[in-house]
């Protein structure tokens, strides 16, 4: 990473009469074609003033973007340990697959005459159910928060097909992710917090009085925030579906249970995939993700419209089908989700096959514990036990040195890290999140636990250097509250 | 060990040995033995590069090949520059997550910064955010936004010249959350004004009035005077328009609307089947604290130097939780720079110029088709830009597999059974056009003599 | 008379009118204030019901009224400048309100009782 900063704006590189453009010839020439079936677009239609916007020769604009990447750190750049969004090594083949031009340049309207695209659909959505233990999945929600809308809206769809419409609470553990309650509040549903007990995992106790016929879900994630695996999750999904609800699997940290476990085996009714955590897909610096939700048996005709299904003829030829179903939960998106993101997940998976997705889980919680075991006398490790694929410090184990977990997350950068997860699980005060994934060398491990402890020498030694970190990347302490009092959200000329 | 994994059997012991525990399924000891995997999964060997893409090949060549593309319908097939796909492959960018570290995330949030800008420019309004996964939910968004801007108000009224494809997106969004949804009913192809106008008189709790530009037919819809009769009962006005062509139809500013949304595939971005693309969504400066999703500004850091960071998070859902407007919580990173290096490389008289060539084609394909007979613009004496509805005496859907397998040319996208939508773009050439509406002429004679033989 | 709620907002009561605000201890908890959402003159306030929101840099907080009333003066003050909160939340209150109910003041805190409550 480029270390000075690269301050220029599109706008300021303009230059008017340049162009970066040229067009293919139509066979039609200048003239214009009139017509007396339409009525010409009349200058109230259009707008009054040319909209000012860059104009720049083709190099210029290359330049510009390489120049501007150069401030940015990847994980092809460097380690990038951030808790619960598992920066996996995003293979190069994926990137090549979802670019191929049988698939690339093709609309969308082409629907059924693209048999190829709909049995990647289908192939893709048979081998997450695999991995899921579900029946079927669909692959239409675009990330992973819309995932987990289109899963409530599933099981919302299940109970009013039963009548029974009185289910509007969703159960979700204290120490969920924001997006579990605002996912619940945007699909009508109201939120009831389940308490964790000390070690982080559900309190059974506490959950059992709060089930009754007004739940529609109980939603969890399994490893859950903390990392750790939810023990009594048999009880915890015999209790819910005792009471009639369904069962929901947020699959944020499904990558641990690869090669372990399935979530249809442990009592899940629906569940979502962030392609772009367990199954490698670039996360693009913000996305495009693509979150799949996969339902048990007896939930298909819930899922939303379009599916995909595939049909075999007497004769034996087996054809690709886009159907709707009128108990689906309606449509979340207009066409079959992100198409491109879901070629580069099926890539990978046909890379891994089966055995290096056996692999895949259990490396990835080596990994995690072999950095909590070598941190834990420098930092806080409030609940000591094995963890799955990510753990969590409650900030350096010193707390008079005034350093604060913000301060180590920005003098990692200085380090050529990325920052972990922090201030995030709310259960601590310090919260600093680890997940190593399991593309990281033990080589990389061992570097990156040699700087946190050289950082928590420096909190000791000389705190100072740690609080007024980052002192080597392109800025430093960028003034937040001003972007929030004064907002400037576009560009304009001083 | 796979190739993705670095770890040898002689690291794994010892990094075993560092964690105190003898063997990987020592560290599932808490995962009760009947939820564990009895057998692998049945997924088959992996694969090496070069069976992927033998892979995927194969499965390219079951695809119907398109020459042609005259479907639009929300989604238009534009020529995608080298340069914008060569940078979009940047790993810089590819590979980083989020923003949230901005001291280390620059790239990233300058190129929104600019994508913000171009959208605040082609839209007409103050703001835009960072933004949402496509043009149907940025819809539902924004109908979302006028519910919450709207206080009590929670009705909303949509145009039924709206993309059916984005309303059924809003359908949904509005089912579950309790949104009384209305469809204001359309004449001649365009939304009936007069009865907008009773229908606001109707209801005292309009929270928002959801219109397209142009609309689903192609046409460009007159809203003069739409925004203060909206305005006059406190509603919102929400304009869904096509993104390219914003640069040359009247702006959702200049008619007075408070939120502009939709798709901005049409701004570089590749068909891909359905996605990725990106929904924009653009607001006056009075609702952007009630904005969903990220937004990037402008501000300094501790040397003075101007710089840019992630903002207004507190209206958003890891610290709003239940209360957030929307649950959204990432955007299209990658795809906004699509956005931005594109309209860079193109400006204003590329998009233009781009219009204009959809324009031209468009009105000729229109004379080729009505000159073979069998068909009429469904909605005659209606302005378009690049698409129009052709009312066809066939089935369209029949007609359109007859072309793609005779003439390998995608003739547009069947509507209401009779009808058919077609689009035009930079892409297309006099040639094709000719071969469909040829193409055309000669499946009236089959369709005639088929019903000949019927009788 | 000065009377809290269990949410850190404060109701200053001057004759039949009431000034709505927030604690000094739940403006040093939300640090940097950079907007308040606030109601509109007219609007009814219902105690208990939130009729808009406090923002920080990193957090967010609702406020709750802690009496009905009818909204008869907004603070526009801190429109331009929300960080008046930091400097005097007493001073700077958010809403002016015509008290609906006195009875209502009845079950908030007084001084005391709120910093004994903020103690815990």
């Amino acid at each position: 990473m480029n270390k000075k900063l690269y301050d220029k704006l599109i706008f300021e590189l303009s230059h008017p009469g340049r162009k970066g453009y040229s067009l293919p010839d139509n066979g039609l020439g200048d003239t214009a074609h009139g017509t007396d079936k339409a009525a010409a677009l009349g200058a109230s239609l259009l707008r009054s003033e040319k909209p000012d916007l860059p104009e720049a020769d083709e190099l210029t604009v290359v330049r510009h973007y390489n120049n501007m990447s150069t401030n940015n750190f990847g994980v092809d750049t460097g380690f990038y340990p951030l808790g619960s969004c598992t920066m996996k090594y995003n293979p190069k083949i994926n990137e090549e697959m979802a670019s191929h031009p049988g698939f690339a340049s093709m609309h969308p309207a082409v629907g059924q005459a693209a048999q190829g695209n709909l049995e990647m659909y289908w192939n893709l959505q048979n081998a997450l159910s695999e991995i899921g233990g579900m029946s079927e999945f669909t692959l239409n929600p675009f990330a992973g928060a819309h995932g987990e809308l289109t899963g409530l809206m599933t099981i919302r769809a299940y109970h009013e097909s039963r009548g029974d419409t009185k289910r509007c609470k969703v159960i979700v553990p204290d120490s969920a992710h924001g997006t579990n309650p605002a996912s619940a509040a945007v699909a009508g549903l109201e939120v009831v917090e389940v308490k964790s007990r000390p070690d982080g995992t559900v309190d059974v106790d506490d959950l059992r009085p709060l089930l009754d016929d007004t739940v529609a879900a109980m939603m969890m994630t399994n490893p859950n925030t903390l990392g750790l695996f939810e023990k009594n999750i048999p009880e915890i999904a015999r209790l819910v579906h005792q009471a009639g609800a369904l069962m929901y699997y947020d699959g944020a940290n499904l990558n641990p249970m690869l090669g372990v476990a399935r979530p249809g085996d442990m009592g899940f009714d629906v569940m979502h995939i962030n392609l772009h955590k367990t199954f490698s897909t670039p996360h693009g610096g913000g996305g495009p993700g693509s979150g799949p939700v996969g339902v048990r048996k007896g939930l298909e005709q819930f899922l939303p419209n379009p599916r995909v299904i595939r049909h075999t003829a007497a004769d034996g030829k087996v054809t690709f089908r886009l159907t709707g179903d009128g108990k689906a939960l309606g449509q979340v998106s207009a066409w079959l989700g992100n198409f491109a993101v879901q070629a580069r997940a099926l890539a990978y998976i046909l890379s891994l096959g089966s055995e290096g997705l056996m692999e895949a889980g259990p490396l990835a919680t080596l990994n995690a514990n072999y950095i909590k075991e070598q941190l834990k006398d420098d930092y806080l490790l409030p609940i000591e036990t094995v963890c799955k694929h990510e753990f969590v410090f409650d900030g350096l184990k010193d707390k008079s040195t005034g350093v604060t977990t913000l301060n180590v997350a920005k003098r990692l950068l200085d380090y050529g890290f990325h920052a972990p997860t922090i201030y995030f699980p709310l259960l601590f005060h310090e919260s600093l999140m680890i997940e190593p994934t399991e593309t990281e060398s033990p080589e990389t491990l061992d570097r990156f636990i040699e700087v946190m402890h050289a950082i928590a020498r420096e909190a000791r030694e000389n705190p100072e250097a740690v609080i007024s970190a980052p002192h080597e990347t392109p800025i430093s302490h960028p003034d937040d509250t001003e972007a929030a009092l004064n907002p400037k959200t576009t560009y304009i000329k001083d | 060990m796979h190739k993705y994994f670095p770890h040898t059997a002689q690291d794994i012991r010892r990094m075993l040995a560092t964690c105190g525990v003898e063997s990987l399924a020592d560290l599932y000891a808490d995962v009760p033995e009947e939820l564990r995997m009895k057998a692998p999964y049945a997924l088959g060997k992996g694969k090496s590069e070069t069976e992927i893409r033998r892979y995927f090949n194969a499965l390219a060549s079951k695809n119907a090949p398109v020459e042609a593309c005259f479907a639009g319908a929300g989604v238009y097939d534009h020529a995608v520059p080298a340069t914008v796909s060569s940078l979009a492959g940047r790993s810089e960018f590819l590979t980083a997550y989020t923003p949230y570290q901005p001291e280390i995330s620059q790239g990233t949030l300058q190129y929104i910064f600019e994508y913000q800008t171009i959208m605040s420019r082609l839209t007409g309004l103050d703001v835009s955010n960072a933004s949402m996964y496509d043009g149907t939910t940025a819809t539902a968004e924004a109908m979302l936004m006028a519910i919450a801007a709207g206080k009590k108000r929670r009705r909303i009224l949509v145009s039924a010249t709206l993309n059916p494809r984005v309303r059924a997106v809003v359908d949904t969004y509005a089912h579950y959350h309790g949104v009384p949804l209305e469809t204001i009913p359309q004449k001649d192809g365009v939304t009936d004004l007069s009865a907008l106008e009773q229908m606001l008189q109707a209801h005292a709790d309009v929270a928002g009035v959801i219109l397209a530009e142009p609309n689903y037919y192609g046409i460009v819809e007159d809203f003069s005077g739409v925004a203060d009769m909206v305005h006059a009962r406190k509603a919102l006005l929400i304009l869904n328009c096509v993104a390219a062509d914003l640069a040359t139809l009247r702006t959702p500013g200049e008619w007075g609307a408070d939120i502009a949304c939709g798709d901005a595939q049409s701004l570089g971005l590749p068909m891909s089947y359905g996605g990725p693309y990106l929904g924009y969504l653009c607001a006056t400066k009075a609702l952007m604290r009630k904005m969903p999703g990220r937004i990037v500004g402008q501000t300094t850091d501790a040397e003075g130097r101007r710089c840019f960071v992630l903002t207004l998070q507190a209206r958003e859902q890891h610290i709003r939780r239940e209360k957030a407007t929307s649950n959204i919580c990432s955007n299209q990173g990658l795809m906004t720079l699509c956005v931005a290096a594109y309209v860079a490389l193109h400006g204003a008289n590329g998009l233009r110029e781009i219009a204009y060539r959809g324009h031209q084609m468009a009105l000729y394909l229109l004379d080729r088709m009505t000159a073979e007979g069998g068909c009429c613009l469904k909605y005659a004496g209606k302005p378009f830009l690049n698409e129009f509805l052709l009312k066809l005496d066939v089935d369209a859907q029949e007609f359109i597999d007859y072309a793609l397998r005779e003439e390998k040319i995608l003739a547009g996208v069947a509507v209401d059974g009779d009808c058919l939508l077609m689009a035009a773009t930079e892409m297309q050439t006099k040639d094709d056009a000719d071969r469909l509406a040829k193409a055309y002429g000669r499946y009236l004679n089959i369709a005639k003599e088929h019903k000949a033989a019927r009788q | 008379m000065i009377k809290y709620s269990k949410t850190h907002e404060y109701v200053k009561v001057e004759g039949e009118y009431g000034y709505i605000g927030v604690s000094d201890y739940a403006q040093k908890e939300l640090g940097n204030v950079v907007y308040v959402d606030m109601p509109e003159v007219g609007d009814e306030l219902e105690a208990g019901e939130d009729f808009g929101a406090i923002e920080s840099v990193k957090a967010a907080s609702d406020l709750i009224a802690p009496v009905s009333g009818e909204v008869v003066e907004i603070n526009e003050a801190l429109e331009e400048n929300p960080r008046l909160v930091n400097a005097d939340a007493m001073a700077n209150w958010i809403v002016k309100v015509k008290i609906a109910d006195p009875a209502e003041l009845d079950s908030l805190m007084d001084e005391a009782q709120y910093a004994e409550y903020i103690r815990k």
